[in-house]
């Protein structure tokens, strides 16, 4: 198990390889297909929210204001990634993301601007809701809630050893591709 | 039986949020039992079994994505239902306060998320009348990245060799599964229809989801098509999350309908491993009577 602790150097993120299990630690915000679609279209980032070596959760989170006014995240998986695959190699490449965690994988512009600047995807375990909240030890800031609504909103996490395996590395190799070919020729041969 | 009915209903609504009906997790069990020790297949299970427990803990959502809510109403002749729709509806905006339902539902012209998991086919309703005097009530969390690789085919379909008959199902559901890949959260179900028109096949498909999974088609072709299916999939190698490994689906559920001669549609609702569906059978005041899963 490797751990790594946001911000990230592009030597730590080029050091990992497709197949690796890693534990993630410090700060994550989230973004989904509003947020992308947003940053894509030349959308500033709020004051106070910084991608630069850090990463991009595609998480819509169900997270409840408690009696005392603070935050708690009540459910925190991840989303498809593969809807943000028109938008997410241009935000690599602007906002200079080190990550990318999300579920289901992403496509050839993702992988490439991957290896270009220095960024790889790590997948959670899709539905794995509770154990990811619980790596989640602090909501420090909510932005584009009026804007987005809860589910769309940037949210800022502070994580702890938060489990995830990466399938796109910075070397242009990518486990969805891998596995997508491999099952295709079986079909072709159980098919006929 | 407003009051009996809205906390029956907020009480369904929270365990099937939260907890794995006992078929699904038996044959999630045994698929972690099969997958190769050590890799990241194996991982992702034990993942998923931590995931199912902590949320039956803590009575929260097993996957914050609480998807589409899916109402099965079975009920006597002369059940309100307009009445029994109203009291749905308060519930499901009261479950969502209780954070057991994201905020899930967005108008789809203005993009605004009110939060209350109300609105224009929030929550979906299919009644069914029946001669029995109970009423039964089931709901399906459809979550939406699964549902996004649901899909329809019209046979005949020349690159894939599916003419209109059982091989030509077999050839295009092993495409879904292979198009499937990862994305939907497997390993999955399969919900199937064959025939029918484009809506009611799709319907149809996704009502095949309130079977159990270890229950057998009475229909011995429709049956022998369901197990084949199973352990095909299970062959491709697409595995958990699509990380490669034995388990790509746990189930398959086959139904058929007439179609008209110049129709011929496969209709595909694949379910993610957060398999959410619970029902109930309720009293003449609402109260639960019995679970039925």
């Amino acid at each position: 198990m490797i751990h790594l602790t946001s911000p990230f150097t592009e030597a730590q993120i080029r050091s990992l390889k497709v197949g690796d299990a890693v534990e993630l630690s410090g700060v994550v915000f989230t973004g989904r297909d509003a947020v992308h679609t947003y940053l894509h279209d030349g959308g500033a980032l709020p004051p106070g929210v910084s991608l630069k070596n850090g990463i991009i959760y595609h998480c819509g989170p169900v997270v409840l204001k408690g009696d005392d006014g603070q935050w708690k995240v009540v459910a925190a998986g991840p989303t498809t990634s593969a809807r943000e695959e028109p938008y997410q190699g241009q935000i690599i490449k602007d906002f200079g993301l080190r990550g990318v965690i999300g579920k289901g994988g992403m496509g050839e512009r993702t992988l490439q601007a991957c290896r270009e600047y220095g960024c790889v995807y790590f997948h959670a375990i899709g539905g794995a809701a509770q154990v990811l909240a619980e790596c989640i030890t602090r909501v420090r800031n909510v932005y584009f809630l009026k804007e987005f609504g809860s589910p769309e909103a940037i949210w800022e996490f502070e994580v702890a050893k938060f489990p995830v395996v990466v399938t796109i590395d910075a070397h242009g190799n990518s486990l969805h591709r891998e596995v997508l070919n491999a099952s295709r020729e079986k079909l072709a041969r159980l098919a006929g | 039986m407003t009051d009996t009915l809205r906390a029956s209903l907020i009480e369904l609504i929270r365990r099937t949020s939260a907890e794995i009906p006992d078929d699904v997790q038996k044959v999630l069990l045994e698929s972690l039992e099969q997958e190769k020790k050590g890799t990241i297949a194996e991982s992702a299970l034990k993942i998923i079994q931590q995931n199912i427990e902590l949320a039956k803990k803590k009575s929260q959502p097993i996957c914050q994505d609480t998807g589409t809510v899916l109402f099965y109403v079975d009920a006597p002749a002369g059940f309100d239902q307009i009445a029994f729709q109203e009291t749905t509806r308060d519930a499901v905006t009261a479950a969502t306060k209780l954070g057991y339902l994201r905020q899930n539902s967005v108008n789809s012209l203005t993009g605004v998320n009110d939060g209350t998991n109300v609105g224009e086919g929030a929550p979906v309703f299919h009644f069914h009348q029946h001669r029995s005097p109970e009423v039964r009530v089931r709901l399906i969390l459809k979550g939406g990245g699964c549902e996004n690789v649901g899909v329809q085919y019209s046979l005949p379909i020349e690159k894939l060799k599916a003419n209109r008959n059982l091989d030509g199902c077999r050839r295009v559901l092993l495409e879904a599964v292979v198009e499937a890949q990862g994305k939907g959260c497997g390993p999955g179900v399969l919900g199937v229809c064959i025939g029918g028109d484009r809506p009611t096949g799709y319907e149809f498909s996704k009502r095949q989801l309130l079977r159990k999974l270890d229950d057998r088609n009475p229909i011995p072709e429709l049956d022998r098509l369901e197990q084949d299916l199973l352990h095909t999939s299970n062959e491709l190698g697409i595995g958990p999350m699509g990380f490669g490994g034995k388990t790509t689906l746990l189930g398959v559920k086959i139904g058929a309908l007439n179609r008209v001669p110049a129709s011929f549609f496969v209709s595909v609702s694949y379910m993610c491993w957060a398999f959410r569906r619970q029902g109930v059978v309720l009293n003449a005041e609402g109260k639960i009577e019995n679970w039925l899963y």
